[in-house]
């Protein structure tokens, strides 16, 4: 088994409609694959069905060979900023060691290199002299540094990434990127959701355009077509093929 | 004997606050009430298997019924387009008319509502006596006293574990906690705490303590675990308070107490440090001022030296440009002044060097 995520026959619908419609997808390790497509097409329910969160109709997702739930502690994840309640009583770095409880277990408490493993996510997201901040206070891009400074102490294999790059300025941008190549250097897997299109190029070496089925799915030079652009956004495609020129 | 009276509340208010920190931040705060309700439902059905209205397994109907309602609400949820507030109110009012149309139609001989069964008067609770070895002590003590410590055994030895799911229920999913058994897990003893504290203190004041002191806390804390302290120290405050007035001033103690809830809420809401709405609004008025003050600096920055300076830097036409009143540019520039950042010269307002060294740190020109 040479692929560090699998997709086979998945379909999702919420109601009459398919949402995801017999998806394949196959990523070899050490990737960073970027999934993109139009708004409703999909991109975050299929991170949701990767992770168990909803119940497809059809079909199976499975890590480096393994099912879910042999793999599921393996698994990074950094759900859409808007999807946890930032008002919620807690500080940077109660946060980040959230991403501990997993190799920590039920009941059990943090032990000390849960919190230094905490610390040292921080330093690298370069939010260390946030730690004892109240999650209220920090800015959008901060927001995003401090829950991806949680899934890297999960030290999982693969993550998934629901548009870490929203509302994140530049630097923040670059900085989460240096990580991610940190993270496949070490032939990790990771997966991201993402909107900007110029950057594709640079930023992943796998790709799959999705809009409801899958359009295009491979390395990134292969399917960043133009034809497969198209494709994929459909009646919006004039202006993104305009802004792509270098396609 | 009234020292019983105090300790009943304490236990019940400790019991009931501390669930309630994570109703509020669960934004289900109006859950109490539906479950309040709801109850009588319970009540009603348990009487038709049992016939009598003394029967303990009443309150095991009610609290029954109080899960049920939680299951309803999620099983609304999870339908799109329906929020919290909305199915709440949708499964609170179905459940209590049905249990309206039972009595009426069934029942319209027998004195059955809510507080036949649930009597909920703290005054009255230390007449209701159970021996344990050789004391006599009140049962709803001894009720509450146990809701306490379950509440506490089950919070500490699952507090990560409840933290997480608060926060981030997907999170906690893919960590493998099961968020699901979890929730209900919580909303179950959210049940059994409503229903206990019922009988002991009456329907409001469970409401009350439920919602009041984790709200109130909420406004000074920025850990979980602070926000549960200061919940239960609020608490207690509001009940050894609230009991002390209403002995003086002769009036029914779960009133008082759940008007010293509410008391110390809006004490909070208006006065607390950063989030309160005084320090809000002396905050907000703050920023306005520094950043009109930072606009007159940079008009006079972007103007000085220019052909039309004179026009738009004259101190009485300049209000006009910024469209200003004259008395808050006179305000400005008196502050500008006497921070030494401007100079006056023919009528006109003129960058000092400090003033230079002030615009050119300004973080959003850079």
């Amino acid at each position: 088994m040479n692929s560090a995520f699998r997709v086979e026959d998945l379909t999702v619908a919420y109601d009459r409609e398919p949402v995801l419609w017999d998806i394949d997808l196959d990523v070899p390790p050490g990737t960073i694959m970027g999934i993109i497509g139009p708004n409703g097409a999909g991109k975050t329910t299929l991170i949701k069905a990767a992770l168990n969160l909803i119940k497809p109709l059809s079909g199976s997702v499975s890590f480096s060979g393994e099912s879910y739930k042999k793999f599921h502690k393996k698994i990074g994840y950094v759900p859409q900023k808007g999807s946890v309640d930032w008002d919620f009583p807690t500080t940077v770095f109660d946060v980040v060691l959230m991403g501990r409880y997993g190799h920590v277990g039920w009941v059990r408490r943090l032990r000390a290199e849960d919190k230094k493993a905490a610390r040292d996510a921080l330093e690298k997201v370069g939010m260390s002299d946030f730690a004892n901040r109240q999650i209220s206070e920090l800015s959008g891009g901060q927001q995003q540094r401090v829950f991806i400074a949680r899934a890297l102490v999960q030290e999982a294999d693969i993550y998934f990434m629901d548009e870490p790059f929203q509302g994140v300025d530049v630097n923040t941008e670059k900085a989460i990127m240096t990580l991610f190549n940190e993270l496949k250097a070490q032939n990790k897997t990771v997966i991201v959701v993402h909107h900007d299109l110029n950057t594709v190029r640079s930023y992943f070496d796998w790709l799959t355009l999705l809009n409801i089925k899958v359009v295009a799915s491979g390395p990134v030079e292969k399917v960043y077509t133009k034809e497969n652009i198209q494709r994929t956004y459909r009646s919006d495609t004039l202006l993104t093929s305009e802004r792509d020129d270098n396609v | 004997m009234s020292l019983e009276i105090l300790l009943i509340a304490v236990v019940t208010a400790l019991a009931t606050s501390l669930i309630g920190v994570f109703l509020v931040l669960r934004k289900l705060s109006m859950l109490t009430d539906a479950i309040s309700h709801t109850i009588l439902l319970g009540i009603v059905i348990a009487y038709y298997f049992v016939g009598d209205l003394n029967s303990p397994y009443l309150l095991v109907g009610a609290t029954l019924m109080g899960f049920m309602t939680v299951y309803l609400i999620e099983v609304l949820l999870k339908v799109k387009h329906i929020n919290e507030g909305a199915a709440i109110g949708v499964v609170f009012t179905m459940l209590f008319s049905i249990a309206i149309i039972i009595i009426n139609t069934r029942y319209r001989n027998v004195h059955l509502d809510i507080d036949m069964v649930l009597l909920g008067n703290l005054e009255f609770a230390i007449f209701d006596r159970a021996q344990i070895g050789p004391f006599s002590v009140p049962r709803s003590l001894i009720v509450m006293s146990v809701v306490l410590l379950i509440n506490l055994t089950m919070l500490n030895v699952f507090y990560k574990e409840i933290k997480l799911v608060s926060f981030d229920y997907a999170l906690a999913s893919v960590l493998g906690f099961f968020p699901l058994v979890l929730h209900y897990v919580m909303m179950t003893l959210v049940s059994l705490t409503v229903v206990a504290a019922f009988d002991a203190v009456g329907a409001i004041l469970v409401i009350a303590l439920m919602v009041g002191p984790a709200s109130t806390a909420l406004f000074y804390t920025k850990t979980l675990f602070h926000t549960i302290l200061l919940t239960l120290g609020v608490a207690v405050l509001n009940s050894v308070i609230g009991y002390q007035l209403a002995v003086v001033f002769d009036v029914t103690i779960s009133g008082m107490i759940a008007t010293m809830t509410l008391l110390s809420f809006l004490l909070s809401f208006m006065l607390a440090p950063k989030r309160g709405l005084i320090s809000r609004m002396f905050r907000i008025k703050r920023q306005k001022s520094d950043v009109a003050f930072a606009t007159l600096i940079g008009h006079i920055q972007n103007h000085q030296g220019t052909q039309e300076a004179f026009e738009e830097l004259n101190l009485n036409t300049l209000h006009e440009h910024l469209k200003w009143q004259k008395s808050f540019l006179d305000a400005m520039t008196d502050k500008a002044l006497k921070a030494g950042y401007v100079e006056i010269e023919n009528d006109c307002l003129r960058l000092t060097q400090s003033g230079k060294k002030y615009y050119e740190q300004l973080s959003f020109i850079r």
